[in-house]
């Protein structure tokens, strides 16, 4: 029964990689950008949820409605303002620009809210749990956590494959010259994506706040967890996406399971097997 | 009425590579001009100048009076201008449909259902209804070309560039081409088409222009520019079938 609900418990925190690696996804499927910042964002969407949380006394949860907003609106200018101008035929640019921006971010966390570790509190909901079998009880915060990634993954999904915002993302994606020709506003539907891909940012990261302390530094730790959900799950397929966080969740429960301090390692050595034998990784987008 | 475009001393080189030497002339509303020149000529530099994808090295565009050479290629698309592509660059990995749908909304300026209606009529208008839920990569190459022809029109262009549309085609294909373009004539879009087969052109266009080195070599009315001595040189040694 132990590892019934340690497996469990993985596949629950899977959700929360899902989460992380989703806006990341999405980011490199559209322009090809890899965000090396994305994990530091996602620290900072925690820190302005708890800035939120303790000056209006809100409870997390409906910080999110201020912290999505804000984090969408900071994607869309850090895009228009930033991004695109780095964008082009070479790959260093926007890795070297966003990983400027993580060390940024950093610093200037520490500097306003110091190393000391946070903590979002989400109240009662936080210890509230469900008995699913005699042996089996399961944490109400996991089980939202992980329907809410479900639920952010196939949100995406629908904007991807059934909105105009979707196809010109798409479009955009395939050829970005004749997508130009069209009459794409390149600079603008990429400014779009970045908004989306924080947004998603702002949710993963008032979770990760309520699950676990934080403190400016972990952002990294996060984007290696969001990198191998992308990788194992194989690029540009979301519900890949969400498998990739599932296994290394699993993975991660497992080597927990044997020894405490096998829990991350474990993650690394699947992630690592997956990239040895499918180096596509599990699902890889089967069109073109 | 002001001319729909005018092209003014364009000018563009790629090192010894002359591509457009001192283009001048003007398209008015609702003519179609039919381009003809040989391999290397020139012709689609000048579409990529025209739809801002090039850069000229001297010289202006304008459309409907006003000055676009600096802006960029989706500028002048919402604008009104258009092109297709000599070899089709269709969203592959995108259905027909939705191949219309990006340049219905994004070009065209139309959102939900006005979209699907601009997407549906220009399907039925180039033949490709049987076809819109198809993955465009999967098309037959003559189902390519229309949908390069069907995606232009969705931006709903008031210029229409036309690269070698009929190339590769079987008579049949191109006769019924032909039609579709006399059709969107009608509607009153001006037209631009550069093509080799000289007498698909002939049924259509107004005007012949012939370029030759980035020059413009020859214009006029289209059968009597075809008889034009200097046409006949450089067309010499070069089937023409007119
Ligand atoms: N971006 C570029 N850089 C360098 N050379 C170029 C570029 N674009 C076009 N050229 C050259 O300019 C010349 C004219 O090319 P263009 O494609 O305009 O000819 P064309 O008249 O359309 O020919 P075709 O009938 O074969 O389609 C060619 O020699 C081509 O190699
Ligand atoms: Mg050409």
């Amino acid at each position: 029964m132990e590892w019934v609900n340690a497996v469990i418990q993985g596949i629950l925190l899977g959700g929360l990689y899902a989460l992380f690696a989703a806006g990341l996804s999405l980011i490199f499927g559209v322009m090809r950008l890899v965000n090396i910042a994305h994990g530091d964002l996602i620290v900072l969407a925690a820190y302005i949820a708890l800035t939120i949380a303790t000056t209006l006394g809100l409870n997390p949860f409906l910080a999110l409605l201020i912290v999505i907003p804000v984090m969408a609106g900071l994607g869309y200018g850090l895009q228009r303002m930033v991004l695109n101008q780095t964008l082009g035929d070479d790959i260093l640019p926007p890795l070297l620009v966003t990983f400027g921006l993580s060390i940024i971010i950093q610093n200037g966390l520490l500097v306003l809210y110091t190393a000391d570790p946070q903590k979002l509190s989400a109240g009662p909901i936080e210890v509230a749990s469900l008995t699913i079998a005699p042996n089996l009880t399961l944490g109400v915060l996991p089980i939202l956590m992980f329907a809410v990634a479900v639920a952010v993954i196939a949100g995406l999904q629908w904007v991807f494959y059934r909105s105009a915002l979707g196809r010109a993302f798409r479009a955009v994606s395939d050829n970005q010259d004749v997508a130009q020709l069209m009459g794409l506003n390149k600079a603008h539907i990429f400014g779009l994506a970045m908004a989306l891909s924080l947004a998603v940012v702002g949710i993963a990261g008032v979770f990760l706040g309520i699950r676990t302390s934080f403190d400016p530094t972990i952002g990294s730790g996060r984007l290696i967890f969001g990198f191998e959900a992308v990788i194992i799950g194989g690029l540009g397929n979301l519900w890949g996406t969400l498998a990739g966080g599932v296994i290394l969740g699993v993975a991660q429960a497992i080597g927990a399971q044997i020894n405490p301090g096998w829990q991350v390692l474990a993650g690394h050595i699947v992630f690592l097997v997956v990239l040895a034998i499918r180096p596509r990784g599990l699902f890889p987008r089967i069109e073109q | 009425m002001p001319p729909l475009l005018e092209l003014t001393g364009l000018s563009k080189s790629f090192g010894p590579i002359t591509v457009a030497d001192e283009l001048t002339y003007a398209v008015a509303q609702g003519e179609a001009v039919g381009v003809i020149g040989p391999n290397g000529a020139g012709k689609t530099s000048m579409f990529n100048l025209i739809t801002g994808t090039m850069q000229p090295d001297r010289g202006e565009v304008r459309f409907d009076g006003e000055m676009v050479t600096r802006l960029s290629a989706q500028q002048r698309c919402r604008r009104g201008i258009s092109r297709s592509f000599q070899v089709p660059q269709p969203f592959g990995a995108m259905s027909v449909l939705e191949n219309l749908l990006v340049a219905a909304t994004q070009g065209g300026g139309l959102h939900g259902a006005q979209a699907q209606e601009q997407a549906l009529l220009v399907l039925d208008q180039t033949g490709l209804l049987p076809k819109a839920n198809v993955l465009a990569g999967s098309l037959t190459l003559l189902e390519r070309k229309r949908l390069e022809l069907a995606r232009s029109l969705c931006t709903r262009p008031r210029l229409l560039l036309l690269d070698e549309i009929a190339g590769g085609l079987t008579d049949h294909e191109c006769a019924q081409l032909v039609e579709t373009i006399q059709q969107i004539r009608k509607t009153g879009i001006s037209i631009i088409w550069i093509e080799h087969i000289v007498h698909a052109l002939l049924s259509v266009v107004d005007r012949l222009i012939v370029i030759d080195f980035g020059r413009l070599v020859a214009q006029g009315d289209p059968r009597e520019t075809m008889d034009n001595a200097k046409v006949r040189e450089i067309y010499l040694g070069m089937a023409v079938d007119a």
